[in-house]
């Protein structure tokens, strides 16, 4: 029987869910990052909530954004190294559909972790209880779309040296709008506004990155493996 | 009636020639443009009534905007043709059009820093343009680096060909959301009302923006033809180039 686009998605994700499971310390270290790093700004800003509270929504997506970034080394390299991309690319199977399942088992086990853990930060930081929803529901939709414009960037960082300062370099500004809609959203739902408008763009974004990103990373990675 | 004429720009030796023979034709016309502007934008046209003599400085903010923008586009294009039709002189090009790019884009910002010091008495502000513009030269520090950190040259077009591509998508989206982001703190600045602008003070600013277009494509040309000669360096029509 032939295996199927989708029947081929599914097993990639298998194996990138069973891989990643026997290491969990590649899990966690994005979200110690993350932790870490929205430690550090009452350290440095200030200790009072009430001004805390006017930075959160900056902390939160830039901090999502940074340890995003972080995850991002581990999407393709450790593949490309031991030849399993190339394996992959000659199976005969669509490499874009596959590398779509990559980036969602990706997003799975860093972007949903970290949307998922987000309040306690956030609470820490002086956000109302009642935007933490608000919260937690703008870096889900917001990490994913980071994971898939990430995906292009890791794709054509892989034939090159020194990749990890140049991803976060190719990758930092085609994350601008996803931050200023994440953190708009955050923002309003901290006021109290109507977060609808920022939520709907940042889907947007996630379904431009759904229809484009897979092939562009699809080219990307056959580019670098040639 | 065929294509021939089409497939000569796929050749670097007719590109060559060409570049050789039209080079010096932009550039002196871009100086004589440059010149004439300069005159007309310093000394004929008249003082703004609102900004003074700082006005002026829009003879070179302006035009260096419009282009940091198309010769963005204009790389993309050439790295899409290049992608497409696996055209070596379009990549070539491509690579030739990123460096004047960034340096508009450089220029841009450091006028506009000059501009906002007498109007908005800061080098600084977040305003949406400046703000996108900063993205955008960073859009172009990236094509550069990725260029400049793989070895193999093709797959260096091509690699950088896809980021360019990406780019293009991407660069309208960027300056949808920081007009949006600006939208909420401060109402957004006009710098210049383009409409009512006096025939005096616009003359030279239409001119300039010819001649900064002929300029680059004067520099581009001389860029092209000596990244042409590095990436045919063992090819035999260098050396018949070269020797004659």
């Amino acid at each position: 029987m032939k295996t199927g686009p989708l029947q081929a998605a599914f097993l990639v994700s298998q194996r990138d869910l069973r891989l990643a499971f026997r290491q969990p310390s590649q899990l966690i270290q994005p979200l110690l990052f993350f932790m870490i790093v929205a430690t550090l700004f009452p350290l440095t800003l200030t200790p009072e909530l009430s001004r805390l509270r006017d930075a959160a929504p900056g902390v939160l997506w830039v901090g999502a954004l940074l340890s995003s970034l972080l995850a991002l080394e581990f999407l393709f390299r450790d593949d490309a190294m031991d030849g399993t991309l190339e394996q992959f690319a000659l199976s005969g199977q669509s490499l874009t559909w596959m590398l779509f399942a990559k980036t969602c088992t990706h997003w799975l086990l860093t972007g949903l972790p970290l949307a998922l853990a987000a309040p306690i930060a956030a609470l820490a930081l002086g956000v109302a209880p009642a935007a933490i929803g608000a919260v937690v529901a703008s870096l889900l939709l917001g990490s994913f779309a980071m994971s898939l414009v990430g995906a292009i960037s890791a794709g054509l960082t892989l034939g090159a040296r020194r990749g990890g300062v140049l991803l976060s370099l190719l990758t930092l500004p085609l994350a601008v709008p996803i931050l200023v809609f994440g953190s708009d959203a955050t923002q309003r739902a901290m006021m109290g506004g109507d977060i609808a408008p920022p939520m709907y763009l940042l889907a947007a974004i996630a379904v431009l990155g759904v229809t484009l990103a897979p092939l562009a990373a699809a080219a990307a990675v056959r580019i670098g493996l040639e | 009636m065929g294509w021939a004429w089409f497939h000569r720009f796929g050749s670097p030796p007719w590109i060559y020639g060409f570049s050789r023979r039209w080079a010096p034709w932009f550039g002196g016309l871009a100086a004589l443009g440059i010149l004439v502007a300069l005159y007309g934008g310093l000394v004929l046209a008249p003082a703004d009534y609102q900004q003074k003599d700082a006005f002026r400085i829009v003879y070179v903010h302006a035009p260096s905007a419009m282009l940091s923008l198309a010769i963005y586009a204009t790389m993309a294009i050439a790295a899409a043709v290049g992608l497409i039709w696996r055209i070596k002189v379009a990549h070539a090009a491509a690579a030739a059009c990123a460096p004047i790019g960034a340096w508009f884009t450089a220029v841009t910002l450091g006028t506009g820093m000059l501009w906002g010091k007498p109007m908005w008495g800061t080098y600084w502000a977040w305003d949406p343009r400046l703000t996108s513009e900063l993205v955008l030269l960073f859009l172009y520090f990236g094509y550069m680096g990725l260029r400049a950190a793989i070895e193999d040259p093709q797959k260096a077009d091509k690699a950088s060909a896809v980021l360019a591509v990406v780019g293009v998508v991407n660069v309208p989206i960027i300056r949808f959301s920081v007009d949006w982001w600006n939208s909420l703190h401060q109402p957004a600045t006009r710098l210049l009302g383009e409409s009512d602008m006096d025939w005096a003070m616009k003359w030279p600013l239409l001119l300039m923006f010819l001649a900064f277009m002929l300029y680059f494509g004067a520099v581009m040309l001389v860029r092209l033809r000596a990244e042409l000669l590095r990436r045919e360096r063992n090819a035999s029509w260098v050396r018949e180039v070269l020797r004659g």
